[in-house]
């Protein structure tokens, strides 16, 4: 064979695999979502995260709003530090549970003061069994003494 | 009697242990030597390209028709099991993450071990025994420059590509059975697959899988021939060794680069 047909068949067998990896990238991955886009960055405090984790996607009203950027933890308030990276298309209200439209958006660097940790069942669990025993100890106490 | 039977047996391990031992040494300084002197694959690049035409192209209808199959087969068995717990939406994931993850780069880094892995022993092989490359040697050209390393650095440059279109078509293969067949939403198949498959984390890990196994099957397969007694049973034995070497080495890799890739990023 000579080599300009090699040459073109190797062409074709490079464009396809790059093609393939595009097709992988682009349409298997999430690589087009919020890639590009301009973000502002807001950050969270949380008593439990949970099992967060960098990149996990960030929904309001069930639509994905932005991403978690970073988790860190601080060492004064012994609470985790969530930085959240939200799509500049999308704006939400400096205090979201309390006054709605109230005009002040949260802006680049702002902090979210009302938060609701990770739902950890053991935790649920052994508050729930606290506060049985707590209720039982004196009647289990007066026998005693 | 038994004292001198024992002792046989130890000294026939020892030489064997030895002798492996070696081999990996040469085949590691061959690898080292190859790397330097591929400067004549680069320059004159028309010999790799050749050489991505035989390992490449070549191996593209195997790569594409087992990859259309593995997606289809992984779309029935995972809609089985998936529809169980009512969670037959994530067929996509299922279907996705398995390929790029680990079926893409694995069963194409098999697949091309054993029709491009074996046809570049038998070949390098072949001239080693007709003393093609000594009458290189001859006219003082390097064969490991003009012979070998176009040969590796062709299969090194398919690999990935053709583990990315292994991905591609069995992704494409579980569509149509998932979609088209058994009939799961296609918005569902397509976006929770989005939602759940990272490009830095599963498709980037796969693409270096892939580049990581392609280099250990043509560095199997181009020292295999290299090392091949001149002879036509010599020859034959390091063809069926390049094929059960490369293919261990892809498994064992495979265990070491999940191990590193994707149980410790995930803890953070």
């Amino acid at each position: 064979m000579n080599r300009s047909t090699i040459d073109l068949w190797v062409g074709v067998f490079v464009v396809a695999g790059i093609a393939g990896l595009l097709f992988l990238a682009l349409k298997v991955g999430n690589l087009a979502s919020f890639s590009s886009s301009q973000t502002y960055q807001v950050q969270a405090k949380f008593a439990n995260i949970g099992g967060l984790k960098v990149r996990a996607p960030v929904k309001s009203a069930g639509v994905v709003v932005g991403r978690v950027a970073d988790i860190r933890f601080d060492n004064e308030s012994y609470e985790a530090i969530v930085t959240i990276n939200v799509d500049y298309s999308y704006q939400f209200p400096r205090d979201t549970t309390a006054k709605i439209g109230d005009g002040v958006m949260l802006k680049n660097g702002d902090r979210l003061r009302l938060t609701q940790s990770a739902v950890v069942l053991e935790n649920l669990i052994s508050q729930f069994l606290f506060n049985k025993a707590a209720e039982g100890k004196p009647e289990a106490k007066e026998p005693a003494k | 009697m038994r004292v001198a039977d024992v002792r046989a047996r130890l000294e026939r391990l020892g030489s064997g242990v030895t002798f492996h031992v070696l081999r990996l040494g040469f085949a590691s300084r061959f690898l080292a030597y190859l790397v330097l002197h591929s400067g004549t694959a680069l320059r004159r690049f028309h010999l790799t390209i050749a050489e991505i035409y035989f390992a490449g192209v070549l191996s593209l209808i195997i790569i594409l028709v087992s990859g259309m199959f593995v997606g289809m087969v992984l779309a029935l068995q995972g809609y089985e099991t998936l529809q169980r717990f009512g969670a037959s939406e994530s067929l996509g994931v299922l279907v996705a993450l398995s390929l790029v993850r680990e079926l893409g780069p694995v069963v194409a880094g098999l697949l091309f071990a054993s029709r491009a892995g074996s046809a570049i022993t038998a070949e390098i092989g072949l001239m080693k025994a007709t003393e093609q490359l000594s009458a290189m040697e001859m006219m003082a050209v390097d064969p490991v420059a003009r012979v070998v390393a176009p040969r590796f650095w062709g299969g090194v440059l398919s690999m990935p590509l053709l583990a990315a279109l292994f991905s591609a078509m069995g992704i494409f293969g579980g569509y149509v059975v998932g979609v088209q067949l058994i009939g799961v939403d296609a918005g569902a198949f397509w976006s929770q697959m989005q939602a759940a498959v990272d490009v830095r984390n599963d498709i980037l890990n796969g693409v270096i899988k892939s580049v990581v196994f392609g280099i250990a099957v043509t560095w199997i397969a181009v020292f295999e021939g290299y090392d091949a007694p001149p002879t036509a049973e010599g020859v034959s034995r390091a063809t069926t060794r390049t094929v059960v070497t490369s293919s261990l080495a892809i498994l064992a890799l495979d265990f070491v680069l999940t191990a590193l890739m994707f149980t410790g990023g995930n803890h953070q």
